[in-house]
């Protein structure tokens, strides 16, 4: 297991952080229910290597539908805890609650913050590969931590298989 | 005033009843119930206990992806959402019934066969479908049967990720395993077994493989393991990964460098210590599977070797004529999962093993939807399959909407399919059954210092499940 991954499983201090949010599959206790709408349920995000200090991000996202909706989160929260958190309708968003074993909080950035992101990490990589509508310019939401320098971003949600719809829907095979 | 009422709700309330309570069937719910107010929607399903491949298929050291049963345990657990387990559609009430009750009915039920490779001695001892294998050590009912784990080398035909999910499973040191939810019997065998040699088979050629890159990296990082390719296979493979797209050329170069590149100190004095050995196989195609001399077991597999005729994607493997005999214990054929029809009145194609449909609306069969593997065959990870749940559910949605699903009379829903039920000896395992199901196998992991110890028959569900 990568050391990426160990973090995101067992880093105790963000397992305590995130308490009313725990995953059943990480801890095996019986599952919290969320306070999210159902189609919306993320409850746990793994962003470990994001410091929490104090200050208000403001972040803007374009939903698949063009809607662009203008939030906040803390500096240190990743984009799929400000989707949680701000229970923005993406339905699917954060399958895997962030521990880098689903491509679904797939965003598209501008270039500019996409550049100054900085190195992604080989298992980051891996699951963009699967990503639907992947670009130049794509990160996992759940890796992706506000900082001072995101200010004012704005970032896209990228269209699902539903809008590439073809005529043919039997037997297209995706990844196995 | 409480009677009017009643019947009040009953004429505005489409239901939906899905079929099948995996990953497509929950998604499945999850967006009909978030899009519409007014529907209430009913999952069947087969087992005692829910999630499908989530729980049965995907491997016990990935838990990460099995997050997801968190969002289906919030959508079982909402008012319009019912939960009826250990009820088998097509033997226990039939789709026709369920029409009956139901405004709209979603098969989601998978693909629980196999494909067969349809060599000769296919049926031999020592020869297994993965799936089985699978279900064998995630604790699926059906899947009891114990392995026989003493031979030393290990072929897995076919090189898509569940090919490898048996590969590292068989290699894992015990140490990891022990702290997933494997089953108890399993990994008994396991730390028993003498397998030291793992070679996964393909009919073509690294740039054709069918798993993904996170679980080859997985195989690569394996502790007390190292890798043996055959070189020969990748030539030419370096020139032509020039120009593929992204996740292709991500995986093959990881092949390349873990087939060609001079390791690191680190990972030469890994490899120079490593008791297990794996490795990918190209170019080979299994055509008989050769007993032993009293033909009691499997001896040994003669494969054909093979050639591309075209690149990329489409290529296609050609016999060149050229045989080999590999002698080898245990055979793993992973080709395919395939899915079965459950009702002779239900279209089904039987080439593609899926129920034809367009987008979801089952062909000559108004009020009746397909999602997941049983729509579009069975590849995909689990957002794969959310996609397409989400696809069926809009389909259904619209056809509500533009009228040509008809939900304007009362349909009565799990009360026209419970007194059926009754009749015919068959109790349904609520969400809340389930719950106990669950309780009871935490505690037991507890003990064993797992995330769970599942339970391993229907009996012992069920007993846990009234009590």
């Amino acid at each position: 297991m990568s050391a990426a991954r160990r973090l995101l499983r067992f880093n105790p201090r963000l397992l305590q952080s995130r308490t009313n949010k725990r995953t059943a599959a990480v801890t095996g206790a019986a599952a919290t229910p969320p306070h999210t709408s159902v189609g919306n349920a993320v409850l746990f995000s793994g962003s470990a290597q994001c410091r929490r200090p104090e200050g208000r991000v403001t972040v803007h996202f374009i939903n698949r539908d063009g809607q662009k909706i203008t939030t906040s989160g803390a500096e240190g929260d990743s984009l799929l805890d400000v989707v949680v958190d701000q229970k923005l309708d993406i339905p699917g968003y954060g399958a895997c609650e962030g521990t880098l074993a689903c491509s679904t909080c797939h965003l598209i950035l501008e270039q500019e913050v996409y550049d100054q992101l900085g190195h992604i990490i080989d298992e980051e990589q891996d699951m963009l590969d699967l990503a639907y509508g992947l670009t130049e310019t794509s990160r996992l939401g759940c890796q992706v931590c506000l900082s001072r320098s995101l200010e004012g971003a704005t970032v896209r949600v990228p269209a699902g298989l539903f809008d590439m719809r073809r005529a043919d829907s039997s037997g297209s095979s995706s990844s196995a | 005033m409480f009677i009017v009422s009643a019947s009040l709700c009953a004429v505005c309330c489409p239901k939906v009843c899905i079929v099948g309570a995996g990953p497509a069937g929950f998604y499945t719910a999850q967006h009909l119930i978030k899009s519409r107010q007014d529907v209430e929607v009913d999952i069947y399903e087969r087992l005692p206990v829910p999630f499908g491949l989530v729980r049965f298929g995907v491997a016990p050291d990935h838990p990460e992806v099995k997050n997801v049963i968190n969002t289906f345990t919030q959508t079982a657990q909402h008012s319009r959402c019912s939960f009826y387990g250990n009820v088998n559609v097509g033997t226990d009430v039939s789709v026709k019934e369920l029409q009956q009750a139901y405004h709209a009915v979603v098969l989601s039920y998978g693909a629980e066969g196999n494909r067969r490779m349809g060599v000769p001695g296919e049926d031999l001892a020592g020869v297994h479908a993965a799936k089985d294998f699978v279900g064998w050590y995630n604790g699926l009912p059906d899947n009891r049967k114990v392995f026989g784990l003493s031979t030393i080398l290990f072929f897995i035909l076919g090189q898509g990720n569940v090919a490898l999910d048996v590969a590292r499973i068989l290699l894992s040191p015990m140490d990891m395993l022990k702290k997933t939810d494997i089953t108890q019997p399993a990994l008994d065998l396991l730390a028993e077994s003498r397998i030291r040699r793992v070679l996964i088979v393909g009919r073509r050629g690294p740039m054709q493989i069918a798993c993904t890159i996170k679980e080859v990296r997985e195989m690569v990082n394996l502790p007390d393991t190292r890798p043996e390719m055959v070189a020969a296979d990748f030539k030419g493979i370096a020139e032509a990964v020039k120009e593929v797209p992204r996740p292709r050329k991500r995986l093959t170069e990881l092949l390349l460098k873990t087939a060609l590149d001079v390791p690191t100190e680190k990972e030469q004095e890994k490899r120079s210590k490593a008791s297990r050995v794996w490795g990918f196989r190209f170019f080979r195609s299994p055509v008989e599977v050769l007993p032993a001399p009293d033909l009691s077991r499997a001896a040994a597999i003669r494969l054909a070797v093979n050639r591309l005729e075209g690149s990329g994607e489409g290529a296609s493997a050609v016999p060149t004529g050229e045989v080999e005999d590999v002698p080898c214990g245990l055979v793993i054929s992973s080709i395919g999962y395939k899915s079965l029809p459950i009702d002779p009145l239900l279209p089904f194609d039987s080439r593609k093993a899926i129920v034809p449909n367009t987008m979801g609306r089952v062909q000559k069969t108004a009020g009746v939807y397909c999602s997941g593997w049983l729509k579009t065959g069975p590849t995909g990870v689990i957002g794969t399959t959310m996609n397409n749940s989400f696809d069926t559910a809009r389909a259904l949605l619209e056809d509500m909407d533009s009228g040509a699903l008809d939900v304007s009379s009362a349909k009565p829903g799990s009360q026209g399919v419970t007194p059926l039920l009754e009749k015919r000896g068959v109790k349904p395992v609520e969400f809340s059954d389930w719950e106990k199901i669950d309780n009871e196998e935490i505690k037991r992991g507890v003990a064993m210092g797992k995330p769970r110890e599942k339970l391993l028959s229907v009996d012992e569900m069920l007993h846990v499940a009234r009590t």
